[in-house]
């Protein structure tokens, strides 16, 4: 993972801005504190009005996140209990208007390492609301440009970027020489952006988009009593006459159109992206690298299946508590910088190492394909081969991204 | 029926120094049995849902397999291999350690935390002792003193006093630590990471047990991220310490003295676990994608022979010499 030379040659406590806690974290290794250590954390899940999800499985659960926190702090405080430290995850929801206003609380609260479930713009808000010595991972955001130009220093993204889960789909797709895309994009803002990263993924891994189609949201109730009827005949005429294509794609941020594709095209194609071949971070049917064991550790707890939002809550919380476990501090900062160092790995069932960027503080993970039954394959693929780590491979690498906030960092 | 009176009769007409091999095909849900002498496979019975670890009764009397997915450990007869009885394990058991008296054995339980102790005779459990997250490696010293439970998300080796049920020390190794062994002289023991990719050589012989190394692994063409040390087995003067390292299809061959890797052996796909021959002379490995087990010759440090198996081998014993 260190394949960057300037790690061996920067003394590590002269990082700008850090100085003091990294004088501090010195401090705190050379001598592990006698008295029990209380390690807080919160959770801040903003919900914002939607509606019904097209399918009845994305029905969002009262606990979404939560259950993961929970789960990762039962973990937390069984390795703890070993090394003098206690962990404590306050559970906050707000609504959209009120997100900020939950946010100082908190930090009124002396609260200062938040996982933060929201959108970019309220994350970007509580982040420059937040006092200099707090700490935000970002659970939910897949916001590419909150790894780029709009990054912050105190903001951590254990979700992965739009761009990871656009490029594990690309690598797939040209694995199997699926190189002739028909995308079909929403009309919201959200599905135009995740468009505009399948086309940067086209670009970046050698597909070409032979036709584009926006369906247009047009408003109106998810379900109806006889919704499929109406569907199996508006797809077909939707995209007849397109140019050739081995694959359709779908970005459909907003949940309006994609899970109608499937069968129901003019051609016979298979559908990836926001339907059919989906790139997620966890799935209820994943089994691989011992993931049956926190799957049913989960669902004895919560009751019902591990979704995207609870792993990623999850391993946000067991990033904070594998910092705090090897470097035996509570300190925001300590543990910042531990966690953007060379020496931080965590075992997530992913069968790899997750790690971070130290230049824009992503969350290096491998993104699995999934059709809802079954983990159909899991990116990076094999043969796209990266400097440093094969990881790398999928969203911004350090020479794209436009952040700078964490420049002296590794 | 028929395979295992047919089979007791080889049994008893092989040669003395032949040893059966017991390997758990993990998703073959059977045991295939090996002759030492031929390596040919001479049985394969079924051995239950999610066979994995597996062990054996100091004496050769019994055979212990951990069934995963019935929650508890199968005792098989390993002559006839006809199943005698089962013993509670608690949930989802992978590996466990039998005391060098033959009782009691001590079973790793990834589900609730806990390590489970159960009399090999009167059938019950003794102590359920809580450990850190989803236990796995488990590992007793010679003199019998400790026992070693490696937890996977936790991340230490807990060591547990066998006559207090207690845990006396925790030492914080890398990441995902799946397998623990000691040297026969007791003095240190191994623990090997999975995702951290490293093997911890921790000094036990110290008042404070603590890592006196970590061994770190490098083959050339091989994804550093693919160097995942599973099992481990050390040669009884400890001059040899081998380590599987997963899907780098690899077992690494560690001089004891030194602890530095001195070779790399390439065996089957995704190699598993170990387990020699009582002389020594073999080391057999599991390799779950290629649904075999190599054969290694201890002596030349050379892969002679792999065999196919069942589906997917994880475990392997064998049998001590009657």
């Amino acid at each position: 993972m260190s394949g960057n030379s300037k790690t061996g040659l920067r003394p590590p406590c002269l990082r700008t801005g850090l100085v003091l806690a990294l004088a501090a974290l010195c401090t705190i290794v050379a001598s592990p504190p006698a008295t029990a250590q209380d390690i807080k954390a919160a959770v801040l899940r903003v919900d914002y009005p939607s509606l019904l999800p097209l399918s009845r499985l994305d029905l969002p659960g009262e606990n979404r996140g939560f259950a993961g926190a929970r789960l990762a702090t039962d973990d937390n405080r069984t390795t703890g209990q070993f090394m003098g430290q206690t962990y404590d995850t306050k559970e906050v929801t707000a609504t959209a208007d009120k997100a900020l206003e939950a946010f100082r609380t908190l930090m009124d609260e002396g609260e200062r390492l938040v996982v933060v479930i929201a959108e970019s713009a309220d994350l970007l808000a509580m982040a420059d609301a937040a006092p200099a010595d707090a700490l935000l991972f970002n659970a939910a955001s897949g916001d590419t440009t909150l790894r780029s130009a709009r990054c912050r220093a105190n903001v951590l993204h254990v979700a992965p970027s739009d761009a990871m889960r656009t490029d594990a789909v690309a690598q797939f797709l040209v694995w199997k020489r699926w190189n002739n895309w028909f995308l079909i994009e929403g009309s919201n803002p959200a599905d135009q952006a995740l468009a505009a990263s399948y086309q940067a993924s086209a670009r970046k891994f050698g597909a070409r988009i032979t036709e584009e189609r926006i369906f247009m949201d047009t408003g109106g109730s998810r379900v109806s009593d006889s919704g499929h009827v109406l569907v199996q005949r508006q797809i077909p005429v939707f995209t007849q006459d397109a140019a050739p294509h081995d694959v359709v794609v779908a970005a459909d941020a907003s949940d309006v159109f994609a899970e109608y594709l499937p069968y129901q095209l003019w051609d016979a194609a298979p559908v990836a992206g926001s339907a059919g071949l989906r790139p997620l971070t966890w799935s209820p049917t994943h089994e691989s690298w011992g993931a049956t064991q926190i799957q049913r550790r989960f669902e004895d707890l919560a009751g019902r299946s591990m979704t995207d939002i609870d792993y990623q809550t999850w391993l946000a919380l067991r990033v904070i508590g594998e910092a705090v476990t090897r470097t035996s501090s509570a300190d925001p900062a300590a543990l910042r910088a531990y966690i953007l160092s060379p020496d931080f790995n965590l075992a997530a069932f992913k069968g790899v190492p997750v790690t971070f960027r130290p230049w824009n503080g992503q969350l290096r993970q491998p993104i699995l394909l999934s059709n809802g039954r079954m983990t159909i394959s899991v990116s990076p693929q094999e043969g796209f081969l990266h400097e440093v780590s094969p990881l790398d491979t999928l969203g911004l690498d350090r020479p794209e991204t436009e952040c700078t906030a964490f420049e002296g960092e590794n | 029926m028929l395979r295992a009176l047919l089979l007791s009769t080889v049994a008893l007409s092989a040669p003395a120094y032949a040893n059966n091999v017991f390997v758990t095909n993990e998703k073959g849900n059977t045991v295939s049995v090996l002759d030492s002498e031929t390596w040919e496979v001479i049985a394969e019975f079924d051995a239950g849902n999610r066979p994995r670890g597996i062990t054996i009764a100091p004496d050769g009397s019994e055979l212990y397999v951990c069934a995963s997915d019935d929650d508890l450990v199968r005792v098989f007869d390993p002559v006839t291999f006809k199943e005698l009885h089962v013993l509670p394990s608690g949930p989802d058991p992978e590996l466990f350690v039998i005391h060098p008296s033959g009782n009691p054995l001590y079973v790793a339980n990834e589900d609730d935390n806990l390590v489970t102790v159960v009399d090999t005779k009167t059938h019950q459990v003794l102590a359920e002792i809580p450990v850190g997250v989803e236990p796995e490696g488990m590992a007793i010293s010679p003199d019998a003193s400790v026992v070693i439970n490696t937890s996977e998300t936790t991340n230490m080796a807990h060591f547990i006093d066998t006559e207090t049920f207690e845990i006396v020390h925790n030492v914080l190794v890398d990441q995902r630590p799946r397998y623990a062994e000691f040297t026969a002289d007791g003095q240190k023991l191994y623990v090997s990471a999975e995702i951290g990719g490293t093997v911890s050589v921790i000094d036990h012989a110290a008042e404070t047990p603590a890592i006196s190394k970590k061994i770190t692994f490098d083959v050339p063409g091989v994804l550093n991220e693919w160097l995942q040390p599973v099992g481990i087995k050390i040669t009884k003067d400890g001059s040899r310490v081998f380590v599987a390292l997963g899907p780098a299809n690899r077992v690494a061959v560690i001089d004891g003295e030194t602890d530095e890797v001195i070779e790399y052996l390439l065996v089957g796909q995704r190699v598993w676990q170990l387990a020699f021959t009582p002389d020594e002379k073999f080391l057999i490995t599991t390799n779950g994608n290629s649904n075999d087990v190599s054969i290694i010759d201890v002596e030349s440090l050379k892969v002679i022979k792999s065999v196919q198996v069942g589906q997917q081998p994880w475990g392997v014993v064998v049998a001590p010499d009657s």
